[in-house]
């Protein structure tokens, strides 16, 4: 998220010199040291429970790093930077304006999150410009559900971590989730949503000169898409079809064939200055989510073990709490997650954690629906914006739909 | 001249007020950087994905880091 600072009015003169002081680096890092020394000397490493639960954390990154990040994250983040490059976020941004019809808005909104939430920054400014100026409370509100949710790189590392079924149904959930809680909002809201000033030249889009037909950037994304999935592919199950068994057996040619197409769209659509943005942008995304990825799978191993291990906390607690699919389970996954911030992507080792300590389907997908588009921080953003009301109603609908959700897929699927 | 640098502060935008920062020193043009960082001010600046950049306040690019050499052109162009 942007600017989570909230403004304080009218603070002491002893205040300021305080944050004066807080707001040096070199203090920052001291207080940092100082923490961390008396973490160090305060925690029993030699107790078996601690230096067990220190040996998963580090076991968990290691099979992160083995198993996910090269086959799988290094690949999305080439194709979240060449979304964030090469295709038009104005084009997307017309749909939302004051004058668009209202379905298409609603669709636009929840599904343009995967293009237009590629970086965390860009969701809360397009919340507001959306909300005041474009077409309103509904749509808003749909882009700012989905937008952190359907995020490619949380789709694909979900997918590849939990297993496809918790993928799909996380981004179709998303999708879903965003269009009708956006209608509810516009509903409950709808008098106070026909007061605002629009302004419909914000969100024209200036027929620019596409430098390739839409075609060819269409190619080029499924090319690396295709590389993708087809490295990541699954030896198929016992008695599985014998298309599946041909995938599967023949996956690195497949692979192979998408990569000299893309070889082929590289060098005879670019021009070398895009190629050169496109890494660039690849690497701003690997230099923003993997340090706080791998904190985050530290952080998850430490607590919850891998799989089929226990860490610190005892797997009889989360089983007792969400190891059901039943009403309070799933309750409190949804409550659980509105609350929780989730650095990008961290959710999924923690989820992998907690389902690997005993959590059931249902509340699993409760808690990954209801989680990652909203923490307390950002909450307390959003409020600032919207005010108490609209919002308390707005984490009111996201728990009641992801308990709901939860339950039915539990039911269902689980 | 007044560049506007539009963006709350996130890596991109500082990265966007740097090649700025760098395009005015190389072409020592006389212009001053402001940095506009209030959500509202950038909505109502008609900008919703930052970071920006605006010349006595019009926006000439949005949603990218423009390059020095882009920056150069636009500076040359406008004075």
């Amino acid at each position: 998220m942007a600017d989570l600072s909230v403004k304080k009015g009218g603070g002491s003169k002893g205040e300021g010199a305080f944050r004066a002081w807080f707001g040096e680096k070199q203090n920052k890092v001291l207080l940092l040291l100082i923490a961390l020394f008396a973490a160090l000397y305060f925690i029993p490493f030699s107790s078996p429970k601690v230096s067990g639960a220190v040996n998963e954390a580090f076991l968990l990154l290691q099979d992160y790093v083995r198993e996910h990040v090269l086959l799988c994250l290094v690949p999305a983040f080439f194709i979240a930077g060449a979304i964030m490059v090469f295709l038009n976020q104005q084009a997307v941004i017309k749909y939302l304006g004051p004058q668009a019809p209202k379905p298409v808005a609603y669709g636009v909104a929840a599904v343009s999150g995967t293009i237009l939430a590629v970086c965390s920054c860009t969701v809360l400014p397009l919340f507001k410009g959306i909300y005041k100026k474009g077409s309103g409370i509904g749509p808003a509100t749909a882009f700012l559900y989905s937008g952190p949710a359907i995020n490619i790189l949380a789709i694909i590392l979900t997918a590849k971590v939990l297993g496809w079924q918790l993928g799909v149904a996380r981004a179709v959930g998303a999708v879903v989730f965003a269009v009708l809680i956006g209608i509810f909002m516009a509903l409950i809201f709808r008098k106070e949503d026909r007061q605002r000033a629009t302004n419909g030249a914000m969100f024209q889009h200036a027929a620019d000169d596409e430098e390739r037909g839409l075609g060819k950037t269409g190619i080029y994304l499924l090319s690396m898409i295709g590389i993708l999935v087809f490295l990541n592919w699954a030896a198929p199950a016992e008695g599985a079809g014998a298309v599946w068994r041909f995938l599967f057996r023949w996956k690195y040619l497949i692979t192979g064939g998408f990569a000299a197409l893309l070889l082929y769209t590289l060098i005879a659509w670019f021009k070398k200055d895009e190629l050169k943005s496109w890494a660039g942008a690849t690497k701003d995304f690997a230099l923003q989510i993997l340090p706080l990825l791998f904190i985050g799978v530290l952080v998850a191993g430490f607590l919850l073990g891998r799989p089929g291990h226990t860490a610190l906390i005892p797997e009889k607690w989360i089983a007792g709490l969400v190891g059901s699919n039943s009403i309070l389970s799933n309750f409190i996954a949804s409550i659980a997650g509105a609350f929780m911030y989730f650095a990008t992507l961290t959710e999924v080792p923690i989820m992998q954690g907690l389902i690997g300590a005993g959590m059931a389907k249902g509340p699993a997908l409760a808690l990954l629906l209801a989680g990652p588009s909203m923490s307390l921080p950002s909450l307390l953003v959003i409020g600032g914006e919207l005010g108490f009301k609209k919002t308390a109603v707005y984490v009111g609908l996201v728990v009641a739909m992801a308990t709901v959700t939860g339950l039915l897929y539990g039911t269902f699927v689980g | 001249m007044k560049i506007q640098v539009l963006g709350s502060g996130c890596p991109k935008c500082k990265a966007l007020e740097r090649n700025v920062q760098e395009a005015v020193a190389n072409l020592s043009a006389e212009a001053e950087v402001v940095k506009v960082t209030d959500m509202d001010d950038i909505i109502d600046m008609g900008v919703m994905i930052t970071p920006a950049l605006g010349i006595d306040g019009d926006i000439k690019i949005a949603g990218k880091v423009a390059t020095v050499g882009e920056i150069e052109e636009l500076i040359r162009s406008g004075a």
